[in-house]
């Protein structure tokens, strides 16, 4: 007898995505036979935004491309503009900016256990993640105003100082994360269920992870050592000299399963915790801009011309923002965004095939993905190269339902 | 059939319903307070029934309509006839020499079998995959619980539920057979939650991967109705343990000298500390300390592990009788 197959769709809605994407499967039973992944959902134009303000403007505008790495972009965004501007951050700005992207990376870490736990049901860690996680917002807001959106970074350098009194909280909050990532450790990796759910789903090699081009913790996890802070140094990582963590220093071998993921970042918050400490023990003194004045700062943008590309390692994986000057405008004449989850998302293709329904929400989560990230400006043009004004996509846009419609025998 | 009987037939049900809705607040409430949260209030499952009463009854276009709508029905009577088989304490069950064990099986049975029917008639992709589920579920913890009846068949050579809460199963086994008991409570407790679709077993409602499955396209009356049986379920799978291996009367065992109406509220009360105690343990606890299984493991859970403690049991059991 012919087995039936049902088709899954995943997505846009589901309570397994927290963003719209969508994932249509084909099962049999319960295992993946035919698997599609469909991107496309999230359309803001953020870089089209961008090109269109001036470049302090844009750098707040980049904040806004992802609600959790609301760092990661402007740290790329300033580090790209300051290599095109030929400026450099004072070094006690450096260290500013070195602590607060650590202490971005280890809320972000600790958001994905939780969301990774209730993925598989284990909502009770989801709690319990997310309550420890309250208290690095809380630092986060004491530093600078802010718990999402902070808004600290400024183009060579940093608009808030670190004072002695939150060097003390700092400090504080270190030791309450180096309990908290202990009883982590104790729960995420030696809990039977969790091991039962995680071993051996998502298991990508280091052949394949080369070959899909993966980033982040999703490579790292997968045995290659890459990261950008390691590879290409910039701020204080310059001088710490960060060493990108792989299982194979803590187990000896890397699966790159979702087991191994998890164990990456679990780690990699202990290192974060390192680099704060390190941070906070050599801070040098001195002033916390390079060119203080806004105007004086817009106006060495507009002398500018060239082109830049600013690197860093965001809890996902490493972000990419290319940069034009020139043109006497003074924000970018072109901005283009690369985010780690455009290259993890291409994992969930292969993995999926021959998986389990069950293990999709695992498959989706596992390399913490961000649709708002994906998000792409796309310019379309007509036969004769002309750019289409909106009013024309419109009508193209009803004339084609109008088709469909025919085509498929649809009335009103 | 006395006019008592038909009075009880009446009233069990409908303090079973509201027991389970009771129940099932508390169970949220608790199981909040357990992760750092405050939780609903304990009467939000009646306004949870009550708003789906409200809603409106969507019934999918490709969706065998007569079965979709007739399996809420069926999985809510099966639930309220179970009822009808349970002492409540010290009060007879209303059908006590109508049925046994066996019918309270085949009621249990009944219930996950309707889900799982509706699911398949409902012609979602969601709920086929959780009916394919349920039925796999099903088959894999048929068997521990049908060894926990047998265990309790052997002690008291019959499968009246009435013979076996007439008197404690601790007080006429022996050393070797009570370790026997142990073992089947043990084993009866994991097949609770399965039994009821909870954490870790819910895997046919798996929220994040299958969208609540089985329930995926049932809404308004018909939800109302199989959160009511789903809500009664509970109350009646933690009472049966209560009933088999807790039998005890606070008045038997504190020798009180208590009569009339002070006796029966006395050990209706604890009756129902005694469930609300197991009902805890075995449902809220385990559900906020465990993640789900897929539906492989869950299956060697069963057929593996519990069913050896089962088997182990009932040896016991054999031996020591």
């Amino acid at each position: 007898m012919a087995k039936t197959q049902y088709y899954v769709p995943v997505g846009p809605i589901h309570p397994a995505l927290k963003e719209p994407i969508r994932v249509e499967a084909m099962v049999e039973g319960e295992r993946i036979v035919e698997v599609d992944v469909k991107r496309g959902f999230a359309h803001r134009g953020i870089e089209y935004m961008g090109m269109k303000r001036n470049a302090i403007q844009t750098l707040y505008l980049s904040e806004r491309i992802c609600g959790i790495c609301s760092i990661s972009h402007p740290y790329a965004f300033v580090i790209g503009t300051e290599k095109a501007l030929g400026i450099e951050a004072p070094p006690r700005a450096q260290y500013i900016r070195t602590i607060i992207g650590e202490l971005e990376r280890i809320h972000s870490h600790i958001l994905w256990l939780g969301v990774v736990a209730h993925e598989m049901g284990f909502d009770s860690l989801l709690f319990w993640t997310w309550k420890g996680r309250e208290k690095l917002l809380d630092i986060l807001e004491l530093i600078t105003g802010n718990r999402i959106n902070y808004s600290v970074f400024m183009i060579g350098g940093v608009r808030r100082d670190i004072k002695e009194s939150h060097v003390k909280a700092l400090r504080d909050m270190i030791n309450y994360y180096r309990i908290f990532t202990e009883e982590m450790k104790d729960v995420f990796l030696s809990d039977p269920v969790y091991k039962a759910r995680t071993r051996g789903v998502a298991q990508l090699s280091k052949k394949m992870a080369l070959e899909l081009n993966v980033v982040g913790p999703v490579a790292r996890a997968a045995g290659i050592r890459m990261d950008v802070r390691q590879d290409m140094p910039y701020d204080a990582y310059a001088d710490i000299g960060v060493r990108a963590i792989v299982p194979q220093d803590i187990v000896g071998e890397a699966r790159g399963d979702a087991y191994d993921i998890t164990m990456v970042r679990l780690y990699e918050i202990d290192q974060s915790l390192d680099i704060i400490e390190y941070c906070l023990d050599e801070m040098p003194e001195g002033k916390l801009m390079a060119i203080p004045n806004y105007v004086a700062l817009l106006a060495k943008i507009r002398r500018t011309e060239g082109e830049a590309i600013g690197a860093h390692e965001a809890p996902r994986g490493e972000v990419i923002h290319y940069f034009r000057y020139g043109n006497k405008r003074d924000g970018p004449l072109f901005w283009k965004v690369i985010a780690p989850s455009y290259n993890n998302i291409n994992t969930w293709k292969p993995l999926l095939l021959g998986a389990e329904v069950a293990d999709i929400p695992i498959v989706v989560a596992y390399i913490d993905p961000c649709m708002c990230c994906n998000d792409r400006l796309a310019v379309v043009r007509n036969e004769e190269g002309r750019i289409i004004d909106p009013e024309a996509l419109h009508r193209k846009a009803v004339e084609k339902t109008e088709r469909l419609k025919r085509d498929l025998g649809v009335r009103e | 059939m006395n006019p008592e009987t038909l009075i009880y037939a009446f009233t069990f049900p409908l303090l079973g319903v509201f027991l389970g809705l009771v129940y099932k607040g508390i169970d949220r409430r608790f199981s909040a307070r357990l992760t750092s949260r405050i939780g609903p209030p304990i009467r939000q499952p009646f306004w949870d029934v009550g708003k789906l009463l409200l809603k409106e009854t969507v019934v999918p276009e490709n969706a065998v309509a007569w079965i979709f709508n007739a399996m809420p029905v069926v999985s809510f009577a099966a639930s309220m006839t179970l009822l009808l088989y349970i002492p409540f304490g010290v009060l007879k069950a209303p059908l006590e020499g109508y049925g046994d064990l066996i019918v309270i099986l085949y009621l249990l049975t009944l219930q996950s079998l309707s889900m799982a029917i509706g699911g398949f008639a409902s012609g979602s992709p969601f709920s086929s995959v959780g009916a394919q589920r349920e039925m796999v579920l099903m088959m894999s913890y048929e068997m521990p619980l049908a060894t926990v009846i047998v265990g309790f068949a052997l002690v008291y050579k019959s499968f009246s539920l009435t013979t076996i809460a007439s008197t404690p199963v601790w007080s006429i086994v022996g050393p070797l057979a009570a370790m026997g008991i142990v073992l089947l409570f043990i084993a009866l407790l994991v097949v609770t939650p399965a039994e009821l679709a909870k954490l870790p077993f819910d895997i046919a409602e798996a929220e994040t991967e299958i969208c609540e499955g089985m329930l995926a396209e049932y809404s308004g009356r018909n939800l109302a109705l199989f959160y009511l049986s789903d809500a009664v379920r509970g109350f009646a799978m933690a009472a049966l343990e209560v009933v088999l291996f807790f039998p005890f009367t606070l008045t038997g065992m504190l020798d009180l000298n208590l009569t009339g109406t002070g006796y029966y509220v006395v050990e209706a009360l604890w009756f129902l500390f005694k469930v609300l105690v197991i009902y805890l343990l075995a449902i809220t606890l385990v559900r906020t300390s465990f993640a789900r299984f897929r539906i492989e493991q869950a299956s060697r859970v069963f057929w593996v592990y519990v069913n050896i403690i089962a088997l182990v049991g009932v040896a016991l059991v054999w031996m020591g009788v």
